[in-house]
């Protein structure tokens, strides 16, 4: 009798496993299923557009007139506009960034260390909406001062704003890819009689560089597919700059700002898909190479 | 060996070393002398690894770490000397090996090349220098194929030799060895010891071990440390078979420790 109830205990334990066994798969599927489900909608969204628009034309138009007749959906100079912010966000970020990684992992005294760590953490957390404001009423009118020119919502301060943004990814992950160089390599450095500078640039930052070139690309990834601060601080004029100091609309802000004026189904709703695909293409491709760095840092 | 005069290469003057309040070492005083292997023994916490690496001053990146009393290499006084100026004329060698993550060759030229040790920047001279560190540690035969392979893929006790190489190619005065063969099977153990045995005779080499064994090996003095003091130091030969104090008796013939 009772070992009949052991065995009947047994069974219920195995059953209550596979059940939660199968909940986490679920769990864990769906993520899956969540970002397949969303590219292939862009897919069929973005597609569609382009059997009646040729992609070259798309791609390398130099005019986005949506609205006129007949509209253009010419996208040149909205890639041109995030490149550019992108590029100097991370002229900014990824410099600063990485040596305010090599001060906290290995000059900064243990009591700064903390409170430096927590406050780039904390910076993280800052809404872009916030980053957004903060550059339109404090950062763009001295930008538009000090440097003499129509207006202050140029691609400068985008670049600037959002390297802020930027930063504490570049930061937390490059600082963890430096500490995890074994102190055994420094100590092997520097018993030949280097200094510590020396060490730091030839042995750690060395061995560091794959965690570091990830987050820089993590870095990237976060920049471009920013949306809200880029729209309240570039400008969003819709052409080629021929300076930094120009406005410029980015791909993000575009989607954004048109995609409630649309008409559902209609040609312009299907280019703003279009948009958002070369995006998800970029940001995509992006993320990969960042995970093959962090990839390789880690098996080594 | 008699005839030959013996000139001492370092001073320890009452040396003792603190990490906190925790007294490691306590008013140690001995001599090294010129292309001698002295060896040092002693039970783990004896404060043989904090003296090895007080000769060459690399506890001092630890901020817990102070020290009394003097250090003398040639009658210069090591802790008023330029840091990495000290550590180019005082190598050291680790218990695990870390090669540095690049080449065999680069490992070596590192740090001749890196801190302008050398006036030779000359491709072919720089080969020179290679060849003959790892002729020195005796790991030549074994690698010169493939210097341009990654130094990660040597075996441990060719890493061991590889670092004993790089060492070399600074030229010091002093090699210090911390365990060198902790890590490593009793054939690579064997080589580095053959290594040390030829390098004698070019530098003077300072080896601590908890290897009592590879001690009476390889040593010309032994001393021996117990507890932050220094027991005993005198010709190996004596320590081994007839040493003064219990204590080392006792450490050797492996009562404790």
């Amino acid at each position: 009798m009772q070992k009949h109830q052991a065995k009947r205990e047994k069974n219920m334990s195995k059953i209550k496993d596979d059940i939660i066994e199968k909940i986490i798969f679920l769990c864990g599927i769906l993520s899956i299923v969540f970002v397949t489900l969303i590219f292939a909608f862009l897919l069929k969204e973005g597609i569609s557009f382009f059997r009646e628009s040729s992609f070259i034309n798309f791609i390398l138009g130099k005019f986005w007139y949506p609205s006129s007749t007949p509209p253009e959906f010419g996208i040149l100079s909205l890639i041109v506009g995030s490149f550019i912010v992108t590029v100097g966000a991370c002229a900014i970020a990824v410099p600063i960034g990485i040596m305010s990684a090599v001060y906290i992992s290995e000059f900064a005294p243990k009591s700064i260390r903390d409170i430096l760590k927590s406050l780039v953490e904390l910076m993280a957390a800052v809404p872009s909406v916030v980053i957004g404001f903060v550059g339109m009423v404090t950062v763009a009118p001295l930008v538009r001062s000090l440097l003499d020119i129509p207006t202050g919502l140029t691609a400068f301060t985008g670049s600037l704003m959002l390297a802020f943004m930027a930063m504490p990814t570049i930061v937390t992950i490059s600082e963890d890819a430096i500490r995890s160089v074994p102190w055994e390599y420094k100590e092997g450095a520097l018993a030949l009689g280097a200094t510590k500078w020396q060490t730091i640039r030839r042995i750690v930052l060395k061995a560091a560089m794959p965690g570091i070139i990830g987050a820089i690309m993590l870095g990237i990834g976060r920049v471009i597919g920013e949306t809200m601060a880029v729209m309240m601080i570039t400008g969003n004029a819709a052409h080629i700059p021929s300076s930094i100091f120009e406005p410029v609309r980015t791909m993000t802000a575009t989607i954004a700002a048109e995609m409630g004026e649309t008409v559902k189904g209609g040609l312009h709703y299907r280019a703003l898909f279009a948009i958002a695909l070369v995006l998800f293409s970029i940001t995509f491709l992006v993320n990969f190479i960042a995970d093959m760095f962090l990839g390789k840092s880690k098996n080594k | 060996m008699e005839t030959k005069s013996i000139q001492n290469k370092m001073f320890v003057e009452n040396l003792s070393c603190y990490f906190g309040n925790k007294c490691v070492l306590e008013k140690v005083n001995l001599t090294i002398q010129k292309n001698e292997i002295l060896t040092i023994i002693g039970p783990s916490n004896s404060g043989k690894t904090s003296f090895l690496r007080t000769l060459n001053r690399m506890n001092d990146f630890n901020p817990n770490f102070s020290r009394t009393g003097n250090v003398l290499l040639d009658d210069e006084n090591i802790f008023h000397m330029n840091m990495e100026k000290l550590r180019t004329r005082v190598g050291m060698l680790f218990a695990m090996p870390i090669p540095l993550p690049m080449t065999i060759y680069e490992n070596i030229v590192y740090a001749p090349k890196r801190l302008r040790l050398t006036k030779r920047e000359k491709k072919s001279d720089l080969d020179l220098l290679v060849e003959q560190a790892l002729k020195d540690a005796s790991l030549w035969d074994e690698v010169k194929d493939r210097l341009n392979s990654s130094a990660m893929k040597l075996s441990g006790g060719q890493q061991q030799r590889l670092c004993i190489a790089r060492i070399l190619a600074i030229d010091p005065e002093i090699i210090l060895f911390d365990e060198p063969c902790s890590g490593l099977d009793p054939i690579s153990t064997a080589k580095v010891e053959e290594t040390m045995l030829v390098l004698k005779d070019k530098y003077t080499i300072v080896l601590v071990t908890n290897n009592v064994k590879q001690a009476s090996r390889v040593g010309s003095r032994t001393a021996f440390f117990l507890m932050g003091h220094l027991i005993e130091i005198d010709a190996t030969e004596k320590i081994f078979v007839s040493p003064k104090e219990k204590q080392t008796n006792d450490y050797i013939t492996g009562r404790f420790g």
